[in-house]
């Protein structure tokens, strides 16, 4: 799966968030995702982390995504 | 519901610390669960490991259950804490440590020692 799709779906999700995705192994099933968001203010961790988890629901059900790392970033 | 269902359940509302990983804190199959298992050690955590990969239908149940897409998965006093990353990440401000005693009470290093629970 190609970075760009991932961000495309994360930047739907967040609207004016702020999106990164790395290819940790350059194999296109390990990434590294980043995201601030306006979306995280006031949610705990594991609501923040769902979020990004809903956002990928399809690469992640399919198996596309063999290996996923977050880090979410409110803005307050 | 199903055995593995309640099984689950049990393991999740009972188990001090859960932790639903990949192989066993002896041998752990991938990056993530070593991770997770890594940090709560660290914390002093007194970590129940339920190695999901001898059968499919475990992960499926669990998921169902906690609604977390990924393994591992963390529990402390039955409430999801979650995966490698949020383990990490608290395990790093000190908010691990804070939640353990919390839950489990100040005396919680040294409470229980590293287990293996087999499921199905």
């Amino acid at each position: 799966m190609a970075v760009r799709t991932l961000v495309d779906l994360l930047q739907a999700a967040f609207p004016g968030g702020e999106v990164a995705v790395e290819d940790r192994t350059g194999g296109g099933d390990h990434f590294q995702v980043t995201v601030s968001s306006a979306r995280f203010d006031g949610l705990s961790l594991v609501e923040q982390h769902r979020l990004v988890y809903d956002a990928l629901a399809t690469p992640l059900a399919d198996g596309t995504i063999h290996e996923l790392r977050i880090k979410t970033k409110g803005t307050t | 519901m199903t055995e593995l269902h309640d099984q689950l359940k049990q393991i999740i509302e009972t188990e001090d610390v859960a932790l639903f990983m990949k192989g066993t804190p002896q041998f752990v199959m991938c990056g993530n669960s070593h991770r997770a298992l890594e940090a709560l050690r660290r914390a002093g955590a007194p970590v129940t490991a339920v190695d999901i990969l001898p059968d499919p239908r475990i992960r499926e149940e669990l998921s169902a259950l906690s609604g977390w897409p990924t393994i591992p998965q963390v529990f402390v006093g039955g409430e999801l804490v979650g995966g490698a990353d949020i383990v990490e990440e608290l395990e790093a401000s000190g908010e691990l440590e804070q939640t353990l005693r919390q839950k489990l009470g100040d005396e919680y290093r040294g409470a229980g020692e590293e287990r293996v629970v087999a499921v199905a």
